[in-house]
């Protein structure tokens, strides 16, 4: 349904996405993965036909999107990731208006628009200005008004970012009851658990590159004789980790500190704990707690970049 | 066009859903037009000449010399309109004209020869006394461009003369017919005594009524206080239509802020409809903004703005020119903010020098050039003349120069617009 093939995109002195090539099959949630920069959301503007690539190509439903944007367009729909809502307008005028926009009219509009605000459970606040709304109610607006016209390919770009769980846990209910329908969705989350809850496969990205493409089970496999293990530190860290120390410990593939914990990627924790827990305490840090993470798309991302993912 | 129609209603029920706005594009004008009244007029306490047109300078070549002719010369040197005029006889029509285009008297009128005589023949040409007579000789009027609002009053006063005379040929031929029908005067006499009828009711009180009805009905300081509101109002109309029009042209760049221009952008419409989408509303909302605007004052201040179609072509054209305007400053700016501060700017700007505020006809010519580039002076050239009785007809040039103003300024911001990052695929 959507093929990439060596998207490139550079504004000005900086490569945002970097010879990207994927494709994402008919009915598939297809996630990019990665942190803040990675190049998620250039990705989708260029595939939305926002934005041009410098190079490279892409086919949605097999229009190119460089030859033929406005049959793209009747094919996609985009939830970006900021608000773009009217605010002084209510639920249902804008639902109205967007609807409008994609050809939408009479009844068939009026249905759509009751249906989806049933689904994303605005009904009772339809008539109130979005001024009004909650950050969550705003988010699930933001998603009906880029599905109201039954789209083949949806596009959701972070589009759980800054809500209270309840309102992500709605979204995520409703994106795969979206692709139970049969709509291809394409995800973009720098959330390891969204990606690995809602996806069929998974695009890893970093610095505009696609570092790694599959299953998760397929992804799992790169890592899949590592664990995780974390330790976590008294809050008054005085003295600091000896993070080089540990680096060095035979076993270790990566240690990476997150605030009072540190995150080692090894693949034997059984081995390794006991020379970890020594290490420290000879450099005066106490520890409060350890833990040993089955492998997960974090790790397969730290074992790759070195980095956490909300880096 | 659906989709460009919708994008111009949207953006037109944004605006009226925003509270701030609709108080600053209707309330305020409305309310710094009634204050501005009332200070120039009622709380400045004495009617003085400063709030409306005074010393006019005009200039009367009377070519004619017979009694209508010297009638007219008599009626503007007359001590009663001695504020409002400032008359000087030349007796060639070039020098007068001359006068006029260097810009020393607001007007020439040219009172040709044979002009009382097409309107009173002679002994024995009694057919010449029927209203309907053709043989007529026209007035001259020459104009100054540069002073619109000076050049309405004298055509009033020119004009008012005129039909006093013509009352008083349909009056001297409709009392002397029944007359001579019943047998009461001879068919002989008829054309004396018509004659000195006609004569009497032209001149009874032509000049008592000339003035109550121009400038100085005595005891009428209401009359007074509508004229400097009808010199607030269009001003001020003029004035707001170009912060209208800068606040709604910076919708583009706020939409392009909250993201709903990009969501815009990647449904299936091409970015020229969009803007033109958006151009309509903005251009709706000031033609919306002037009926009502015109509409209440008309009704509250009792104003007469004159020929009703005249008045509405003058919104259509002067909203066009507005938003050229506002849609150029909006192609130019990066931000929001930067097309708000820049929009009042130029509404200031543009109201100082378009003569909102001060009458065009005092400034220097160097100004008065300038004020041509500026939707304002144009507007208010166009509405001193409807105010004065002009037809649409005598506003072409005002609306001819509103209408490319409008069509130059849209075409360069859709230019701009259409290569900016905003609307293009880059």
């Amino acid at each position: 349904m959507i093929r990439v093939q060596n998207l490139t995109k550079r504004f000005d002195h900086l490569t945002a996405v970097d010879d990207l090539t994927f494709e994402v099959r008919a009915g598939e949630i297809f996630s990019l993965l990665g942190p803040n920069g990675a190049g998620k959301t250039t990705t989708i503007s260029i595939l939305a036909t926002l934005l041009l690539p410098t190079s490279g190509e892409a086919w949605i439903g097999g229009y190119s999107i460089l030859k033929h944007p406005l049959e793209v367009r009747r094919l996609i729909g985009v939830v970006p990731q900021e608000i773009a809502l009217y605010q002084d307008l209510s639920g249902y005028e804008n639902l109205w208006f967007w609807g409008q926009m994609y050809g939408l009219k009479g009844r068939e509009l009026r249905q759509r628009i009751h249906s989806t605000l049933e689904q994303v459970g605005l009904s009772e606040k339809a008539d109130h200005k979005v001024r009004t709304y909650s950050g969550g109610m705003k988010r699930r607006l933001n998603l009906a008004a880029g599905l109201l016209h039954r789209p083949q390919v949806l596009f959701l770009d972070e589009p759980t970012v800054g809500i209270d769980p309840q309102s992500r846990r709605a979204i995520l209910d409703f994106v795969k009851s979206l692709n139970r329908e049969g709509i291809t969705i394409l995800y973009t989350t720098h959330y390891m658990e969204e990606a690995q809850e809602l996806s069929h496969r998974v695009g890893i990205m970093d610095h505009g590159r696609l570092i790694a493409l599959g299953t998760q089970s397929e992804l799992l496999q790169q890592v899949g004789e590592y664990d995780t293990l974390i330790l976590t530190f008294e809050d008054d860290l005085n003295p600091q980790p000896p993070l080089e120390a540990l680096q060095r410990l035979p076993g270790v593939i990566n240690v990476l500190q997150e605030d009072h914990r540190l995150k080692v990627l090894t693949r034997t924790s059984g081995e390794i704990l006991p020379h970890l827990i020594a290490v420290c305490l000879e450099h005066g840090v106490r520890i409060r707690g350890v833990e040993i993470i089955e492998p997960n798309l974090e790790a397969v991302f730290l074992k790759l970049t070195g980095r956490a993912l909300r880096d | 066009m659906r989709r460009i129609l919708l994008i111009a209603f949207k953006d037109l029920l944004l605006i009226i859903r925003d509270r701030s706005t609709v108080l600053m594009i209707l309330i305020g004008p409305f309310l710094l037009t009634l204050g501005m009244g009332l200070i120039s007029g009622q709380m400045g306490g004495s009617a003085s000449p400063s709030s409306g047109p005074s010393d006019i300078p005009v200039v009367i070549v009377n070519q004619d010399g017979q009694s209508l002719g010297n009638a007219l010369v008599n009626v503007l040197s007359s001590p009663e309109l001695a504020t409002l005029l400032e008359p000087g006889l030349v007796s060639d029509v070039e020098e007068a004209k001359q006068q006029v285009e260097e810009d020393q008297a607001a007007a020439a009128i040219i009172i040709p020869a044979g002009f009382t005589r097409s309107l009173i023949p002679p002994a024995g040409e009694w057919q010449a006394w029927l209203p309907s007579s053709s043989s007529n000789i026209p007035l001259q009027i020459y104009a100054n461009p540069g002073r619109p609002n000076s050049v309405a009053v004298v055509e009033s006063i020119v004009r008012e003369f005129l039909f006093r005379v013509e009352k008083g040929r349909i009056l001297g031929w409709t009392a002397i017919a029944p007359l001579v029908a019943k047998g009461v005067i001879q068919p002989a006499q008829a054309e004396d005594v018509g004659r000195a009828w006609g004569e009497s009711q032209a001149w009874s009180g032509v000049e008592k009524d000339l003035i109550r009805v121009v400038i100085t009905e005595g005891e009428a300081t209401r009359p007074r206080d509508l004229n400097v509101m009808a010199s607030m109002a269009p001003g001020m109309a003029l004035l707001f239509l170009m912060f209208t029009a800068t606040f709604g042209a910076r919708s583009l760049l706020v939409e392009h802020r909250q993201q709903t221009l990009q969501r815009l952008m990647i449904t299936p419409t091409l970015p020229h409809q969009i803007l033109l989408g958006k151009g309509i509303g903005v251009y709706l909302s000031g033609v919306v903004q002037q009926v009502l605007l015109i509409g209440v004052s008309t009704w509250f201040f009792a104003l007469n703005w004159g020929d009703a179609w005249g008045v509405l072509a003058l919104i259509l054209c002067a909203s066009l020119a507005a938003v050229g305007w506002g849609l150029f400053i909006a192609a130019l700016a990066r931000t929001p903010a930067q097309v708000a501060s820049a929009g009042t700017a130029l509404m200031l700007v543009f109201g100082l020098l378009g003569g909102s505020f001060v009458d065009l006809g005092d400034m220097p010519p160097a100004l008065y050039v300038l004020s041509r580039l500026t939707p304002n002076a144009w507007g208010l050239d166009g509405y001193a003349i409807l105010a004065g009785g002009g037809s649409l007809s005598q506003i072409a040039q005002p609306l001819l120069a509103l209408l490319l103003m409008g069509v130059v300024l849209i075409t360069l911001a859709g230019m701009v617009l259409m290569r900016s990052r905003r609307f293009a695929q880059v």
